[in-house]
C-alpha cells in the first residue's frame, strides 16, 4: 500500500483495472514530467530575476517556452547548438545568472558532455541542465533519440547534482528546488504523459529518498528502488507481488546524486535484497550508484532492472519496455530473482 | 581609451620583452608546456594589461573589471607571466608553473586561482563564455568590456562557429575577440592540417566588425581595441598576425616550438638575445 505520511496520489492503481499493469489506462491523470519542469521554470523565473533559460532550437518540446512567454528578455534561443548553449550558460553563471539549458538528454549532456565537464562542472557554476526525451520512452522516433546514456554521463562528474522526478509534480519540485541551489544540476526528463504519483502535499528535498509503497502488514522481503516515471511500473510490481505473497517496499530514488546511502543501508539492511528499476543503461546507471554504496556499506544480493548493453527502435513505449525489460514482469521476474538468492545465501 | 604616445610604446616594448624573458624562464623550469604561442602573444597581453583592461590587480575580483577569457589555454605562461608583471601575485612564483600544488597550474584553472575568468585548455569553448558573459553584462547593464583570446588553430571546432553566430545575432557590441593568427598548431602549419584561407573574408561573411593588425605592433592593436569599442552595433574580431615565438630568431615561425620547451642551453641564448634587445 502507499505510504500515507507522503500524502500520495490515491488514484495510482485506479490505472490498472485489468489488474495486469501492462497499460497506462484511465483513472489517475498523466501528465509528462517535462510539463512539470516548464512549470516549475516559470515559478523560479517569477522568484527570481537571475533565472535565465537557454533552448537549442527545442523551447516547444522542452517546455521551455513557458518561460519564454513570459519573461522574452530572459530567454536566449541559441540554434541548435548545445555545445555553444552549455559554454554560453557558464559565462552567463560567471556573471551571477542562474541559467537553464533545455534540450533532449541526448545532446544535453550527450552532444556537449566535455563543454558540461570543463565550462561547467570543473568551475563549479550553477547551470541548469534540462534534459527531456529520456529513457525508451520516447518510442516512435528510434533508438538516436533515445537517452539511454544520461545517467551516467552526469553522475561521474564532480560537483553535479543528478535528479530525476518520477512525475510532473516532482520534476516541478526539483526545477524549483535547483533553481535556489549553487549546484551545476542535471534534471532527466520525459516526453511521454505519465501517471501523477505525487501531490503538492508530497514533501521533496534534493538528495532525499522515500519509501513509496509498504506491506499491507509484516515484513517486507525485497525492497525496490526506481527512479523517474518508471516509479509507477515498480509500484504496479509491488502491488502484484504483494497479491502473490511476497512484501516489498519501493523506494523512490528521485536524486541519484548526492546519493542517499543513509535511506538506501537502512532499507538494505531491512530487507537484505534490492531490485533497482530504470528506463537507462544498466551501466552506470541509478542501479549502479546504487550498487556501489551497498557493496561497500553492507552487501546484499542485487538485481538490475534497465536496458542491458542495446539500443532502443521505434515503438511504442510498452512495446519497447517489454522488448528490452523494463517492463512490470521483468520487475517481478528480478524481485523473484533476487529472493532466491536471498534464501540460497 | 587613449591613442599611445611614444614614450608609452617604448615602456610597453620593454614590458613585453620582460614578460618574454619570465615565460623561457618559467618553462624551462617546469620542463613542459607550450612555448611559440606564449612568447607570440606577449605583446598582445602588455598591450591588455598595461593600456586597454579596466583592472585592478590588489582587488583582482573587483565587481566592475573588463572580463579577458584566454579560450587558448595551454598558452597560459603568457597570461601568469602578464599578471605578475601586472602585480596579481609575485613574480618569483613564477617558477612554480607545472608543479604540485601551484596556483600556475599547467592550464588556467580558476579552483586554484580563482581570479581567472574561467578554466580553460579544452579548445574551442572560451568564446562561447564569453559571448555568455557580454548577454548577461547587457542584461545587468554593466557596462564591461568581454575580451577573448582565441588561437586560429582552434577555428577547427564548430563549437567556435556556433558562438560567432549567436554573438552576431545577440549583436554583442561590448565583446571583442583577439585572434592569434600565427598560421601553426600542435602538429604544423594550419593551412596543411586544416586550412583556413582567407580567415577575414570568413569572419566578414559573418557580419562581425572585422579588423586585422600586425600583432606586435602596439599602436595597431590599440587602434583596433579603439575602432571595436567605438562601433556600437557588432561585436569585433581583430585578427592579430603574429610570429610564433616571437623574440627568438632561431624559434620563431617553427611550429615545432608550439608544444616543447628550451633545453637550458637554448635558454640562456634565448635570454641573451632578449636581453640584447632591451
Amino acid at each position: 500500500m502507499l505510504n500515507q505520511l507522503l500524502k500520495l496520489n490515491t488514484k495510482v492503481f485506479n490505472t490498472d483495472p485489468e489488474g495486469k499493469g501492462t497499460s497506462y489506462g484511465a483513472g489517475v491523470e498523466k501528465i509528462s514530467t517535462r510539463q512539470g519542469f516548464g512549470e516549475g521554470l516559470v515559478k523560479a523565473g517569477t522568484d527570481n530575476e537571475k533565472i535565465i533559460a537557454l533552448s537549442a532550437d527545442l523551447s516547444e518540446s522542452t517546455k521551455a517556452n513557458l518561460f519564454a512567454e513570459k519573461f522574452p528578455e530572459r530567454f536566449i534561443e541559441v540554434g541548435v547548438a548545445e555545445q555553444n548553449m552549455a559554454s554560453v550558460a557558464s559565462g552567463m553563471a560567471s556573471m551571477g545568472k542562474i541559467p537553464f539549458i533545455a534540450s533532449y538528454g541526448i545532446f544535453n549532456p550527450g552532444r556537449n558532455w566535455e563543454q558540461i565537464r570543463t565550462t561547467i562542472c570543473y568551475n563549479n557554476q550553477p547551470v541548469k541542465i534540462i534534459g527531456s526525451h529520456a529513457g525508451l520512452s520516447v518510442g516512435p522516433d528510434g533508438g538516436s533519440h533515445q537517452a539511454l546514456e544520461d545517467i551516467a554521463l552526469t553522475r561521474v562528474l564532480p560537483n553535479m547534482v543528478v535528479i530525476s522526478p518520477c512525475d510532473s509534480i516532482e520534476a516541478k519540485k526539483a526545477t524549483i528546488a535547483c533553481a535556489k541551489t549553487k549546484d551545476p544540476t542535471y534534471i532527466r526528463l520525459a516526453r511521454n504523459n505519465t501517471p501523477v504519483i505525487t501531490t503538492e502535499e508530497t514533501p521533496f528535498e534534493i538528495g532525499k529518498a522515500q519509501i513509496v509503497y509498504i506491506p499491507e502488514i509484516g515484513l517486507a522481503h525485497v525492497g525496490i528502488i526506481a527512479t523517474g516515471p518508471i516509479l509507477y511500473r515498480a509500484l504496479i510490481a509491488a502491488r502484484d507481488l504483494e497479491k502473490m505473497g511476497i512484501k516489498t517496499k519501493v523506494m523512490n530514488l528521485s536524486t541519484i546524486k548526492p546519493l542517499d546511502t543513509d535511506a538506501i543501508i537502512a532499507l538494505a539492511k531491512e530487507v537484505k535484497a534490492i531490485v533497482t528499476v530504470e528506463d537507462h543503461q544498466i551501466a552506470g546507471g541509478m542501479g549502479s550508484a546504487v550498487a556501489e554504496c551497498l557493496a561497500q556499506k553492507y552487501p546484499i544480493p542485487i538485481e538490475f532492472v534497465g536496458v542491458n548493453n542495446k539500443f532502443g527502435q521505434s515503438g511504442t513505449p510498452e512495446e519497447l519496455e517489454n522488448k528490452y525489460g523494463i517492463d512490470i514482469a521483468n520487475i517481478i521476474k528480478k524481485v523473484e530473482d533476487v529472493l532466491k538468492r536471498k534464501i540460497n545465501k | 581609451m587613449e591613442k599611445l604616445a611614444t614614450e608609452k610604446i617604448k615602456i610597453l616594448e620593454k614590458t613585453a620583452n620582460n614578460i618574454r624573458k619570465d615565460i623561457i624562464e618559467m618553462l624551462v623550469e617546469a620542463g613542459s608546456g607550450h612555448t611559440a604561442g606564449a612568447l607570440g602573444m606577449a605583446d598582445v597581453f602588455t598591450l591588455l594589461y598595461f593600456h586597454a583592461l579596466k583592472h585592478d590587480p590588489k582587488n583582482p575580483l573587483w565587481v566592475n573589471r573588463d572580463r579577458l577569457v584566454l579560450s587558448n589555454g595551454h598558452i597560459c605562461p603568457v597570461l601568469y607571466a602578464t599578471m605578475a608583471e601586472a602585480g596579481y601575485f609575485p613574480k618569483d612564483e613564477l617558477m612554480t608553473l607545472r608543479k604540485f600544488g601551484s596556483r600556475l597550474q599547467g592550464h588556467p584553472d580558476r579552483n586554484f586561482m580563482p581570479w581567472l575568468e574561467t578554466s580553460s585548455g579544452p579548445l574551442g569553448s572560451g568564446l562561447s563564455q564569453a559571448v555568455g558573459m557580454a548577454i548577461a553584462d547587457r542584461i545587468n547593464i554593466g557596462q564591461k568590456t568581454i575580451y577573448t583570446l582565441l588561437s586560429d588553430g582552434e577555428l577547427d571546432e564548430g563549437n567556435t562557429w556556433e558562438a560567432i553566430m549567436l554573438a552576431h545575432k545577440e549583436k554583442l557590441s561590448n565583446l571583442i575577440v583577439i585572434i592569434d593568427r600565427n598560421n601553426i598548431q600542435i602538429s604544423g602549419n594550419t593551412e596543411k592540417v586544416m586550412p583556413l584561407h582567407d580567415l577575414k573574408d570568413k569572419l566578414k561573411s559573418f557580419n562581425w566588425n572585422t579588423l586585422e593588425v600586425d600583432g606586435h605592433n602596439f599602436e595597431e592593436i590599440n587602434n583596433a581595441i579603439i575602432n571595436a569599442k567605438n562601433n556600437k552595433n557588432f561585436p569585433s574580431v581583430i585578427i592579430a598576425h603574429t610570429i610564433p615565438s616571437k623574440g627568438v630568431k632561431a624559434w620563431e615561425n617553427d611550429y615545432k616550438w608550439h608544444g616543447k620547451v628550451p633545453t637550458k642551453e637554448e635558454a640562456e641564448m634565448a635570454l641573451v638575445e632578449l636581453g640584447a634587445s632591451s
